[in-house]
């Protein structure tokens, strides 16, 4: 769990630095941005890593559910009367209902963009690239759209506030320091992040409104 | 104080239990919360019911027998405090107060809101100790060791086993008080020469129990008596790793 999971926010932050590129002014961006998917899905090197990615996903999600099996399990009758939610945060204890929302929203997330620029018949730039700028700028005019991945890369954002710190617990960081240390990167990681993944589609429904 | 209280009643751990409402009329605020319970024991005994069976020794809040759910939480509401040493000045008059036995697959009911912890006990056997010959008492100074490295190893040897860390958790992980005990031994060396058999060896006793995982959300430590700290959790996670990463078979 806390390996997929920290391999998959270290991919949070080069897929954020590659989209980062969609906010440039339009023509410089389809070009730029077609290239760097064109490069991508070219390369040997980042189709290994790619692979490893899709495998954590499913690792991470696997385990997502033995871990709710086992709670399921060990809980045994619930309490009649629960006020235990005083002692943790609320995304502490919703890690998974966290988890099914952006993994709902990943299913829709690679439909659209990754199955299409794959497999679907996209046009080509000038440059004889596939034309993935437009396919997402068309995609982000719609608000509802727009609105779905706000709340997915919120409950990203919440997943990620626990989730980086808690991934250092179970590797076992148990330098009192340290511990304090990464408990603020985890803030700033998961802030940074949600922040950056937000202006996008915001950027591109202000910017692109006819 | 007027108190109204939710008993949880089960006559055993295979039977269905409810909650069964009480009323006491004379509760003095200075009464502490089992005490409380002794009243209500003695005006059950008089009526000719059944009183209300519930663990409890030393009432001083050293010994982890008491341990029951009150309105929702582990020991009450007052944080790092044990049942006993909850007083009911606590609460207000006219309260109604919910208590229920700490529930978890681990912890099977013995009746009302006595449960088992034998699981504890049966993880301490499979490695909390340190192997050594007995005999006579070895010199003092012979093995050095720090006051801080003392101090830290008391911090963590300080569990008393309540289970309050397995009731306040979602996944009913017994995490906190198997990694208080993992580390109290690990921090001085008469204990750290067995860390790696040790930790295996508890924590799949831990597993074997039927606990559930850790998934860090710091409720144990809020309501830990001890307040035995969650980092302690993080010091075993890396002593297990260790140990599985440098495994010689």
């Amino acid at each position: 769990m806390a390996i997929t999971g920290l391999f998959l926010s270290f991919f949070l932050i080069i897929h954020l630095l590659g989209n980062l590129q969609l906010l440039l002014p339009a023509e410089e961006a389809q070009l730029q941005y077609n290239s760097y998917s064109h490069f991508l899905g070219g390369n040997i090197l980042v189709k290994l890593v790619a692979y490893v990615l899709y495998l954590c996903i499913i690792l991470h999600s696997l385990d997502a559910i033995y871990l709710a099996y086992r709670r399921k399990k060990a809980n045994g009758v619930s309490y009649s009367y629960d006020r235990r939610g005083r002692a943790s945060t609320w995304y502490s204890r919703n890690m998974t209902a966290l988890g099914i929302i952006i993994f709902v929203f990943l299913v829709i997330h690679f439909k659209d963009f990754w199955y299409h620029y794959k497999f679907g018949d996209l046009p080509t730039d000038v440059n004889g690239n596939k034309d993935l700028y437009t396919l997402v700028v068309v995609a982000f005019e719609q608000l509802w759209y727009v609105i779905l991945y706000i709340i997915a890369i919120l409950a990203l954002g919440y997943h990620l506030l626990h989730g980086v710190f808690s991934a250092h617990r179970t590797i076992g960081l148990y330098h009192p320091m340290y511990n304090k240390v990464i408990r603020v990167l985890g803030v700033v990681f998961a802030v940074a992040i949600t922040i950056g993944y937000i202006i996008i589609p915001l950027f591109l429904y202000i910017n692109f409104q006819s | 104080m007027k108190i109204k209280l939710k008993i949880w009643r089960q006559r055993d751990s295979r039977s269905k239990g409810e909650f069964k409402e009480y009323h006491l009329d004379d509760v003095s605020k200075d009464m502490s919360f089992l005490e409380m319970l002794d009243t209500l024991n003695i005006k059950l005994i008089k009526q000719g019911d059944l009183p209300v069976e519930f663990d409890h020794d030393c009432r001083e809040g050293i010994c982890g027998q008491c341990g029951v759910m009150i309105n929702g939480i582990a020991h009450g509401p007052l944080k790092n405090t044990t049942t006993c040493q909850l007083h009911m000045r606590s609460f207000n008059d006219g309260d109604t107060i919910h208590v229920e036995p700490f529930k978890a697959a681990a912890f099977p009911i013995v009746r009302d809101l006595k449960v088992n912890r034998s699981a504890f006990d049966n993880i301490i056997s499979s490695g909390g100790y340190v192997s050594v010959d007995t005999g006579q008492a070895p010199e003092a100074n012979s093995i050095p060791v720090t006051f801080e490295e003392a101090e830290s190893a008391f911090d963590a040897a300080a569990c008393i086993g309540c289970g309050a860390c397995v009731a306040s958790c979602k996944n009913s992980s017994a995490a906190l008080f198997t990694s208080a005990k993992i580390s109290h031994l690990a921090r001085l060396p008469q204990g750290d020469k067995e860390t790696s058999t040790r930790v295996v060896n508890m924590v799949n006793q831990m597993e074997e129990e039927g606990f559930g995982y850790c998934t860090n959300t710091e409720a144990c430590q809020v309501e830990c008596p001890e307040n035995i700290s969650v980092l302690n959790i993080a010091r075993m996670n890396y002593e297990y790793n260790k140990a599985k990463v440098l495994a010689k078979k």
